[in-house]
């Protein structure tokens, strides 16, 4: 039975994301970081704003503002720098967020059948119900089949 | 969960790259892909016009011995806004000669990292990784990611049904963005 089967108590990571708030699970969070500059190159998945450089990796910046809220961010203060598997290895995402975040533990409900896709569970905290994100459902995401090995990889 | 640091090999190999603009970015590709580098003014008597409608990147062909190379605008590629180009490269072992605005200058790559995965849609082909160079992350370009196998099928049934070589002196077009 999985984490989310059954309500469980968690620590989890609240964000702020404009006027509302979200949860992410701890355990996908790698830390918080001050706004960086933003690499930007041709590509073609339009949820990328660019890339962040953290301690030497790259790491993808994502707004899921505007898919959450319904409205872009206007104001930003860090980034939630998260990990999510993708087939075998772990991949990173920057999450702008408009406030700090707050490491809390809540129990998780988990979501529902009715509950929309980016919904993993459910945590009230302080009188507020707060979706916790499920990372994989509101960030894009290549198949692992189609990330190749490098060809030639230096180092 | 700490962001761990990437790991690293203890023989690192180095490749070397050049830097080329187009339109106002910068990519890398490797120097060991690029057989050779030709101006524009160079290849505007051989370049012959070629129109595909689904393939508005490749506007010249250009004839190397019994075949056809076709030159791709790097900067309608990628998707970018077209701008004067200066340079050709004739890809090593392809069939692509690619359209850039410059060369910026040569270096040494030292680590490539993979494209992220959230990066989901055509710059997987696109890109063979990126690296970081001056603190500034570079796209490195896939030599193979400019045209399918099938879009070279497209563009040699075009121009061999316009019997290339002896239309080329009279289609002899001058190549420019």
């Amino acid at each position: 039975m999985s984490w989310m089967e059954q309500s469980d108590t968690r620590s989890c990571v609240l964000l702020r994301l404009g006027e509302r708030r979200f949860a992410l699970t701890a355990d996908q969070v790698a830390e918080l970081a001050a706004p960086s500059r933003i690499f930007r190159f041709a590509h073609r998945t339009p949820e990328i704003e660019g890339v962040i450089l953290r301690r030497g990796r790259v790491v993808p910046v994502c707004d899921v503002a505007e898919q959450l809220t319904g409205k872009r961010l206007t104001q930003r203060r860090f980034y939630l720098i998260a990990a999510r598997r993708h087939g075998n290895s772990l991949d990173w995402v920057a999450l702008p967020v408009t406030g700090e975040c707050e490491l809390i533990h809540a129990d998780v409900t988990p979501a529902g059948r009715t509950d929309a896709p980016h919904v993993a569970g459910w945590i009230s905290y302080n009188g507020e119900v707060i979706e916790v994100l499920n990372l994989q459902a509101v960030t894009p995401s290549a198949s692992p089949e189609t990330i190749a090995p490098l060809p030639e990889a230096t180092a | 969960m700490r962001l761990a640091p990437p790991q690293k090999s203890p023989a690192a190999r180095t490749e070397q790259i050049i830097l080329f603009r187009a339109s106002t970015q910068i990519f890398a590709m490797s120097s060991a892909s690029v057989q050779e580098v030709r101006s524009v003014d160079s290849l505007s008597g051989v370049a012959v016009a070629i129109t595909e409608a689904t393939l508005p990147k490749v506007q010249h062909a250009i004839r190397r011995g019994d075949r056809n190379l076709y030159v791709v605008n790097a900067a309608v590629h990628f998707g970018l806004r077209p701008s004067p180009a200066a340079l050709v490269f004739l890809l090593r072992k392809s069939r692509v000669a690619l359209l850039v605005d410059g060369i910026e200058k040569m270096m040494t790559m030292s680590r490539l990292q993979a494209l992220p995965g959230a990066f989901c849609h055509e710059e997987r082909a696109w890109y063979r990784g990126l690296t970081v160079l001056d603190q500034n992350v570079i796209p490195v370009v896939n030599p193979l990611g400019f045209l399918t196998s099938e879009q070279i099928a497209l563009l040699d049934a075009l121009s061999g049904s316009r019997s290339f070589t002896e239309s080329a002196g009279a289609a002899a077009a001058d190549i420019s963005v």
